[in-house]
């Protein structure tokens, strides 16, 4: 037995909250509420394709840190691979999201690691993500987040 | 969890959806008619339902199952049967030139409807004739049944669809709603 898909609105008002929240912390208050409507129209759009109800949560916060993943890319023209431009993601008001304190504590790493291990801790998005940001591969990607770890780890010790 | 939603993006989220067209069915809840609060559901077709006393947890799933899963809250696409109705309840309309959708019906209901929709402001009819017009003088029975399941109460009149005594016999919103809209019509002292 798979799951009905439910009407469009209950799936709506039970991932808003979740779904605004995560871009808040990701994007800042202005950008999240222009990447929430982007999310939620996105979406709509594939909605009727939907073939079971089920692991409804982990595809809307997949699409929204897509969301977070081009808005990145647009702020930062993808001319390095490594996360130099990251802290460019102040808001308007100049604020950082509180995902910048891990900035500072990867600054020793090389930047294919850094920009690994502060794109899956800090930014939450899966290593196909994150592999598609550096222009690499997910296994790369995953790599070169966990030699990040253990070099944190040593260093740290 | 602290993080604020705020109605206006809420509301900006909903506007959009409908303006690209991307909806199955927009509905709205119309608080403090006459006759209580309604649900109403509009397709691109028209207006596909009216529901009295709405608990949007069942009239949700049942707009999803008729016309698709994509079914949101949002007013604008609502606004002219609200406004239709509203001047219906303040006894300014007479007709309603609303859509209605009625695609999702079997044959038999549209055709029933079809010829209920006749049915004039401040008059009434019976099953019998009812049945008689579309065909067979003795299911009205069936037609019965059809106006206990109009999809589209007040707008497709089952209100003026009376036992053959001219007993109102029964209504899928209450009795007490159907004397109510037969009064405003002035087809009951």
């Amino acid at each position: 037995m798979t799951t009905v898909v439910p009407p469009f609105e209950r799936f709506y008002e039970a991932h808003r909250v979740e779904v605004l929240g995560f871009l808040n912390r990701r994007l800042g208050r202005q950008a999240a509420e222009d990447a929430f409507q982007e999310t939620f129209l996105r979406a709509l759009r594939a909605y009727a394709r939907l073939e079971h109800g089920e692991h409804l949560r982990a595809w809307v916060l997949t699409i929204a840190s897509r969301i977070v993943l081009d808005d990145v890319r647009r702020r930062r023209p993808p001319t390095t691979n490594d996360i130099d431009g990251l802290p460019d993601l102040a808001d308007d008001e100049g604020r950082l999201p509180p995902f910048e304190e891990l900035a500072p504590l990867t600054d020793g790493l090389p930047p294919k690691e850094r920009a690994a291990v502060v794109l899956r801790y800090g930014y939450d998005l899966g290593y196909d993500e994150i592999g598609a940001a550096l222009g690499s591969t997910e296994a790369a990607a995953r790599q070169a987040a966990s030699a990040g770890v253990r070099r944190l780890r040593k260093e740290h010790s | 969890m602290n993080d604020t939603f705020s109605p206006a993006l809420d509301e900006r989220f909903r506007a959009a959806a409908a303006a690209e067209g991307l909806l199955d069915v927009a509905y709205d809840v119309l608080d403090d008619t006459p006759i209580g609060s309604l649900l109403v559901g509009v397709t691109d077709h028209g207006v596909c339902s009216i529901w009295f006393d709405p608990e949007p947890e069942r009239e949700l799933e049942e707009l999803a199952r008729l016309h698709g899963s994509r079914v949101l809250r949002v007013s604008a696409p609502v606004d002219r049967a609200r406004r239709e109705l509203d001047e219906y309840f303040a006894g300014r309309r007479r007709h309603f030139e609303l859509d209605v959708d009625v695609r999702a019906l079997p044959e038999y209901n549209r055709r029933v409807l079809a010829e209920l929709a006749r049915v004039e402001y401040g008059t009434t009819t019976t099953y019998g004739t009812l049945a008689a017009q579309t065909g067979n003088p003795r299911a009205a029975r069936a037609v019965g049944t059809v106006m206990h399941r109009n999809p589209i109460p007040i707008v497709l009149p089952c209100h003026r669809v009376v036992g053959s005594t001219g007993k109102l016999t029964g209504y899928a919103g209450g009795l007490d709603r159907k004397e109510r809209l037969l009064r405003l019509e002035g087809a009951l002292l």
